[in-house]
């Protein structure tokens, strides 16, 4: 028989990209620790340090963790960095420095982010407006809306909940655990659930998936909502860390362009269908480390977005290669 | 610019012409497949000549090679004796060669004027584009050819077929071209604007173009063509002069070979009714369909390409609503409304665009085979990989897969192993109807029987089969029954016994008196 070597060399999804997210963690190390040794500041290298690089990881990991699925689905979301102003937002003002609305202000953000998600996905699969635009449209929306109001808005978080973001159980920075753990489970859902393995084909073809008696729609509206949930504890998160939202700490942030940015670096291809959190995970850490580079070093900003904006080209430039033109 | 208005005097004698456009040798092969086999052909001025052949017999081969989008791995082309080149299709173009093609491969969002004169633009002194002669010349070459009703403003997307192929005509008369293909331009026509066309075709010999016809029809061939020449297998069986040549004898050179020496013989022991489908209609596609199919029996659906056989199937497998009629399945009546719903009541379709629409690329072979039977192989939604591997792995084996692992991407494969891990995959489901529309398109020889073998061995398992295709021999070879369509509807239902392969094609192709 022709198909026997079928048990050894298993490739597997949320494995297929295992090399990307390594290579990416290398160059990650690579510069981190180069820049801390150049600059006479091995200290960096201390777990305080490395518990402070991987805190500037939270706010844009838990962005990326959604925005890979969108993308991963052959979808986008542009309307995360309006949605994570308009939770922060939101949490300061039901909360209002009172402990006892944690629990309603967390809820009633997880609902806002699950009516967006599921506006978003509408439009998408249901519509077939394309993506950008139906996102981008949201995203604009959201942002005005809270232009608009945030005069009426004021106020901030409870003092209870911000020490969330500044607790450190075992050195580990509570923020960097919940990460930790929401990308676990991001993994496991794509790597070794039915609702993944639907997801890559749905991505990767969906009129094949279609044709295969795959409800598309369904995978795109989850993937959307996924998105707009990730946005959603980045904006808490966010809320938390700065004591209170602001309308415009999504748009500083430049999360929705940045989440992407890490998706494509860490390996999933823009016409999705390949790719996994992992990379996403890399991606971010490059990013950080890059940031963390440049403090040391003490280089102004501006060089920095440059360097980025090089990095995110030559990744796409490095899989469009491995793939023969066919990333993004 | 050319004058089109003025038409030259007709070719003396046919016969005493020297050929515009020669071929000669032409071979072109694609991974497993020898698409063009020494074709040699010549195209004449002021003459049409027909293209006749089933599908698959190499002619949309040939004319991507004379429209500069393939280039044969031999042969030499010569145009007015001269050897030449196309190495694009821009290079074909300026050589003189223009195509119409059965979808007009026009631009739908600019004006006709833009159409005609796009790559050709006239400009003004200063290098700019010259709207004002683009949009009269447009208006003398429409003038010219009697079709002074297209205003040449119009955006293109705003005709009909018929007056699209009318400002592909003037485009290829207004590039000066020599020699126009036509590729099936009558296949989304009415009866009287296929007149017009022929009309205008007509202008155009006179115009001492050379033509080049291809066409399925064959009242149409014989309406408009001087010669013929038939293709089969990628070698041309015969070529001649039309009027002098019974269709009967053009018939038996597309059909060829004696058919039931290549097909695996099944025994067909037709069980109770599966699947009855009564009045299914469309508003558009097809009309009046009725056909019942039984347990353990293959029913091929033959008919030309658009005669609205896998709109039904489309229909079946609820891709497509049908607006009246009735699907009865097992004896409970279904009305698809999604794939999911036709695969969850037991009917799968192995589509016609394999790479396209029945294998999700990048995606190893195992993953495409589970993809629809993971509510199986999973646990609480959970996935459980031995399950799927072992799945896999059973159904590949079955139909002698070609593969160095099931992890490989689905991808690498040939078109043959790739249709072969479709039919797996929804073997896999245990479906009640398989319905496989074009199963052996594009697939080599070796793969084809495979296949083949393959549906016996399914019908002897006591599954149905609807097989969609366009080739004689293997729907001759394979069936138990034969529904033949034409123009959406329904001509006939054959048993396929003592079929005469002419009395098939007549049926389909709308010939008169040959009906059985």
């Amino acid at each position: 028989m022709s198909v026997d070597t079928l048990s050894s060399g298993r490739t597997r999804r949320g494995f297929r990209d295992l090399p990307v997210p390594l290579v990416v963690i290398a160059l990650a190390a690579f510069i981190y620790v180069t820049a801390a040794l150049a600059t006479g500041q091995a200290n960096q290298i201390s777990l305080t340090g490395l518990s402070g690089l991987l805190q500037r990881t939270v706010a844009l990991g838990l962005v990326g963790l959604g925005q890979t699925f969108a993308i991963l689905v052959g979808s986008i979301d542009l309307s995360v960095a309006a949605l994570i102003s308009t939770v922060a937002v939101l949490a300061s003002y039901l909360m209002q420095g009172d402990a006892g609305m944690i629990v309603p202000a967390i809820l009633a953000c997880l609902v806002l982010a699950l009516v967006v998600g599921v506006i978003n996905g509408g439009l998408v699969a249901c519509w077939g407006i394309n993506p950008l635009i139906a996102t981008l449209s949201t995203g604009l929306i959201l942002q005005g809306a809270l232009a608009a109001g945030f005069t009426y808005l004021g106020g901030r978080v409870a003092p209870e909940f911000q020490a969330l973001a500044y607790q450190a159980p075992f050195g580990v920075p509570l923020p960097v655990l919940l990460l930790a753990v929401l990308a676990i489970v991001a993994w496991f859902v794509l790597a070794k659930t039915r609702f993944g393995a639907h997801l890559y084909a749905v991505g990767g073809n969906p009129d094949g998936a279609k044709l295969a008696g795959l409800r598309v729609e369904r995978f795109v509206l989850a993937a959307h909502v996924i998105a707009s949930l990730g946005a959603c504890v980045a904006g808490l998160y966010l809320a938390a860390r700065l004591q209170s939202g602001t309308p415009w700490i999504g748009r500083d942030g430049v999360y929705d362009l940045e989440s992407i940015a890490i998706v494509v670096i860490g390996g999933t291809a823009l016409s999705g269908g390949k790719g996994g959190v992992l990379g996403t995970l890399a991606g971010v850490l490059l990013f950080a480390s890059l940031d963390a580079s440049f403090n040391m070093f003490g280089v102004d900003a501006f060089l920095k977005q440059v360097l980025r904006g090089a990095i995110v080209i030559a990744a796409v430039a490095v899989y469009a290669v491995r793939n023969k033109g066919h990333v993004a | 610019m050319t004058d089109v208005a003025t038409s030259h005097d007709a070719p003396a004698s046919p016969t005493a012409v020297a050929p515009l456009l020669t071929l000669r040798g032409i071979s072109k092969s694609f991974p497993g497949v020898r698409a063009l086999d020494d074709v040699s052909l010549e195209i004449y001025p002021g003459q049409v000549t027909a293209l006749i052949g089933e599908n698959g017999a190499g002619k949309s081969t040939l004319v991507k090679i004379l429209t500069g989008i393939y280039q044969p791995d031999a042969g030499e082309i010569a145009i007015d004796g001269r050897p030449v080149e196309f190495g694009s299709p821009h290079r074909a173009a300026q050589q003189g060669i223009t195509a119409i093609h059965q979808e007009t491969v026009l631009f739908d969002e600019i004006s006709v004027a833009e159409n005609i004169h796009l790559g050709h633009a006239p400009r003004t002194r200063l290098g700019l584009i010259d709207w004002g002669a683009i949009r009269g010349g447009a208006r003398k070459v429409l003038a010219s050819m009697g079709a002074g009703h297209i205003a040449p403003e119009t955006r293109l997307k705003e005709l009909s077929i018929a007056n699209k192929h009318l400002v592909g005509v003037a485009r290829a008369l207004s590039i000066d071209a020599r020699i126009v293909i036509m590729d099936e331009p009558t296949a989304a026509l009415s009866y009287k604007e296929i007149g017009e066309l022929f009309t205008l075709i007509e202008m155009l010999k006179a115009d001492g173009k050379g033509i080049l016809f291809i066409s399925h029809k064959f009242d149409e061939i014989y309406r408009i063509s001087d010669r013929y020449a038939v293709f089969r297998d990628g070698q041309k069986v015969g070529a001649g002069m039309l009027p002098e040549t019974p269709q009967a004898e053009i018939v038996k050179m597309m059909v060829g070979r004696s058919v039931d020496q290549i097909f695996p013989k099944h025994v067909a022991a037709p069980g109770e009714t599966v699947l009855k489908v009564e009045d299914l209609s469309h508003p558009t596609e097809f009309d009046g369909i009725d056909f019942e199919l039984r347990r353990g029996e293959i029913l091929g659906f033959y008919g030309l390409v658009g005669a609205g056989r896998s709109e039904v199937m489309q229909a079946l497998f609820g891709l497509t609503r049908p607006s009246r009629g009735s699907i009865v399945l097992d004896g409970q009546a279904i009305t698809p409304q999604s794939p999911a719903d036709a695969v969850n009541a037991g009917i799968v379709y192995v589509p016609e665009e394999r790479g396209k629409q029945g294998v999700v690329i990048g995606l190893p072979i195992f993953e495409n085979v589970s993809l629809p039977s993971l509510k199986r192989t999973s646990l609480h939604g959970v996935l459980r990989l031995k399950e799927e591997f072992d799945l896999a792995r059973a159904y590949t084996e079955r139909l002698d897969l070609r593969a160095s692992s099931l992890s490989q991407d689905v991808g690498t494969l040939s078109g043959g192993n790739q249709q072969k891990v479709v039919i797996a995959k929804w073997l896999a489901t245990g479906p009640k109807v398989i319905i496989l529309d074009e199963p052996t398109k594009g697939i080599d020889i070796g793969s084809k029987a495979a296949v083949h073998q393959f549906m016996g061995e399914l019908v002897a398992q006591g599954l149905a089969v609807i097989m969609v295709s366009s080739e004689l021999p293997e729907v001759m070879g394979m069936s138990d029954r034969i529904v033949v369509m034409r123009e959406g509807r329904m001509v006939t239902t054959l048993e396929n016994k003592d079929l005469s392969a002419e009395a098939l094609v007549s049926a389909a192709a709308g010939i008169r008196g040959e009906d059985a």
